[in-house]
């Protein structure tokens, strides 16, 4: 594997076929025939669909074929090297089973390459063979498809705009047509009135002051009196109880944050444990706001949306959301590396307990094992994130006395479960009876 | 006409009374000053630090508590020698595959599958591609160099130094050196 690979000028290489030619008969015959072999094999073995699955599974990782990722873009890599290089395929081939090696044997543009990507070594692929990698390059060789214009698309989104101008328009019909109604009621009313004048009848005139007005008579009659103020206050004092109860709650609660995170498509549809991001809710107080690295270990390679998208949620919503994450962070996805320049994201949090109560995720998590979703709601359904749960006192009270503690696999909670369980007399200890109702858990 | 007056200010109150409660902003608070800590709150604003919030990296040349040096240079040598040298410090009862199953189930899967042979969900939705199987042939993988990989990532993957602790490390590693095993099998 250590020989050296000459550089041939793509020009050149044919004269020097030709004079091959020219030198011996035989050579001329065994020559052409190699060579009609080999086109001919080419094109027969050629498969597509072979090398892009060969290409998915080993190569995509670090390559795309028209954006530098780790390494080079390969569309075209063959036919750019021989051009540019003029490096023939046995010089890819050797590169791809072990570039190390061709590296280590001095090969000019191998070290040149290797030096321009930081030192970062290709992976050996001794296991491919000869054809396996011409179908990867016959992959690379595909001219770029045209980007389809999403006339697909546009013709929903014309349908769903439609039928909501239809919506409006029939609204606005209903309107118009009241309005004539009333118009006609009125001007009905005025022509009897005027014809009643004409005719000299008298039209029976109502007497505002003769009547006792019904709000005098209301209160006149006292047991109504009664009955009704009682209803005032019981009305309004469900009204003021319910209103002074829901300060400080903020079920609901779903502020605008500055990039549009959305939970559904990464815990929703891609199934992400909620872990992943927030691992400090393994082990620590907080469930922690993932730090952009931890973004970046998945967006340093998903550069845009690919997924189902809305009228308002467009392909290029979701772009200009991950660009923002790229601007944050400070990543320049053309030069594939990280300019330094970082921005904080100022996420606005939702879920706050107020300073006097004491909460830690990693008791909640970790040791009594309880899903996430339990106080989080679906989130794998959010578009945008909201608190889902009221988070007062009675809510966490409740969950305690209803929750049986985990205590399997627990030694440390085994012994004392042991004994509390005897002395309620119960087979499973809730939290509550465990001491979760104890004031001073929470509040100190 | 007083009437309509009297209706007009009932509809202002009302409208008033009810814009208060947007679902964009938090609510009313009964006595913000117990409600609000007084010291600083993780991820909080605050003047007093340098870049006005407390979330901090942490200062050059420390180590977070229990954490322990790495020597290692996250480079492809320093890859090839963690291969070549570096050593669990697990001995055989610190081995815990229940756990370290559990961890892999969390940050790895979703890429290299719970097998470990690169069929992870974002592989299968295409969203991630090139994830190699852990029997993969041409990158033989040893204890360390799945530590060191874990450490500070490879190609694509990046470092899992901030979501695992030492001791998970090494967790995550003996798992993926069964997997390895399993499949190879």
């Amino acid at each position: 594997m250590n020989k050296k690979y000459k550089k041939v000028n793509p020009n050149s290489y044919f004269i020097k076929n030709s004079t091959n030619f020219l030198t011996t008969t035989v050579g001329k015959i065994i020559l052409t025939f190699a060579l009609i072999f080999s086109v001919s094999s080419f094109a027969q073995d050629l498969d597509l669909v072979q090398g892009k699955a060969l290409f998915n599974a080993n190569c995509a990782a670090c390559h795309k074929l028209d954006k530098k990722m780790t390494g080079p873009a390969l569309r075209g890599v063959q036919d750019r090297l021989l051009k540019d290089e003029g490096l023939d395929k046995e010089w890819m081939y050797s590169w791809i089973r072990n570039s190390a090696s061709l590296i280590k044997s001095g090969d000019d543009y191998s070290n040149k390459i290797y030096a321009e990507y930081n030192g970062s070594a290709m992976t050996a692929f001794p296991q491919l063979s000869d054809s396996e990698i011409d179908n990867i390059l016959a992959y690379t060789a595909q001219e770029k498809a045209i980007p389809v214009v999403n006339t697909v698309q546009a013709v929903p989104a014309n349908g769903n705009s439609s039928s909501g101008i239809s919506n409006e328009i029939i609204l606005g019909a209903f309107a118009f047509v009241f309005l004539l109604l009333a118009l006609g009621l009125f001007l009905v009313n005025k022509t009897l009135r005027s014809f009643a004048v004409q005719s000299n009848i008298e039209l029976p005139k109502t007497n505002k002051s003769s009547r006792k007005p019904l709000w005098k008579a209301f209160v006149d009659n006292q047991f109504l009196m009664l009955c009704s103020a009682i209803l005032m206050l019981l009305v309004s004092a469900y009204f003021v109880y319910g209103f002074l109860m829901q300060i400080g709650v903020n079920q609901g609660y779903e502020p605008v944050q500055p990039i549009h995170y959305s939970h559904k498509i990464h815990a929703g549809d891609n199934e992400i444990d909620c872990k992943y991001c927030h691992s400090s809710a393994r082990v620590s107080k907080h469930s922690g706001i993932p730090s952009l690295n931890v973004c970046m270990n998945c967006h340093k390679t998903i550069y845009e949306y690919n997924g189902e998208t809305t009228e308002e949620y467009s392909k290029e919503f979701y772009d200009g959301e991950i660009q923002k994450l790229y601007k944050a962070v400070g990543w320049d996805d053309e030069e594939q590396e990280y300019t330094g320049e970082t921005q904080a994201v100022k996420w606005v949090r939702i879920h706050n307990l107020p300073d006097f109560a004491y909460f830690n995720h990693a008791q909640h998590v970790s040791v009594a094992g309880i899903e996430c979703q339990t106080c989080h709601g679906p989130v794998e359904e959010m578009e945008i994130m909201y608190q889902y749960s009221p988070l007062t006192m009675g809510w966490c009270i409740n969950c305690h006395r209803e929750t049986n503690v985990k205590v399997k696999d627990n030694q440390y909670y085994e012994k004392i479960h042991e004994q509390l369980s005897q002395k309620y007399g119960v087979d499973k200890l809730t939290a509550a009876q465990m001491g979760g109702l104890e004031c001073g858990k929470c509040h100190y | 006409m007083q009437n309509i007056f009297k209706i007009l200010i009932i509809t202002l109150v009302v409208a008033t009374l009810s814009s208060c409660s947007s679902k964009d902003s938090p609510n009313y608070e009964y006595m913000p000053n117990m409600y609000r800590s007084i010291p600083y709150d993780a991820y909080g604003e605050y003047d007093v630090f340098e870049k006005g919030h407390s979330a901090l990296i942490p200062p050059a040349g420390t180590i977070a508590r229990g954490y322990t040096l790495f020597d290692y240079e996250n480079t492809t040598s320093g890859y090839e020698l963690a291969k070549k040298n570096l050593k669990s410090p697990f001995s055989s009862s610190d081995i815990d595959l229940k756990k370290g199953k559990e961890l892999y189930n969390i940050y790895c899967a979703v890429c290299h599958g719970s097998k470990g042979d690169g069929q992870g969900i974002l592989m299968k939705r295409e969203k991630i591609l090139g994830i190699p199987s852990y029997s993969d042939v041409g990158r033989s993988i040893s204890e360390g160099s799945i530590y060191h990989t874990i450490f500070y990532g490879k190609n694509s993957m990046g470092s899992y130094a901030n979501q695992l602790d030492d001791h998970e490390r090494w967790l995550v590693t003996h798992y993926v050196l069964k997997l390895k095993s399993d499949l190879e099998n």
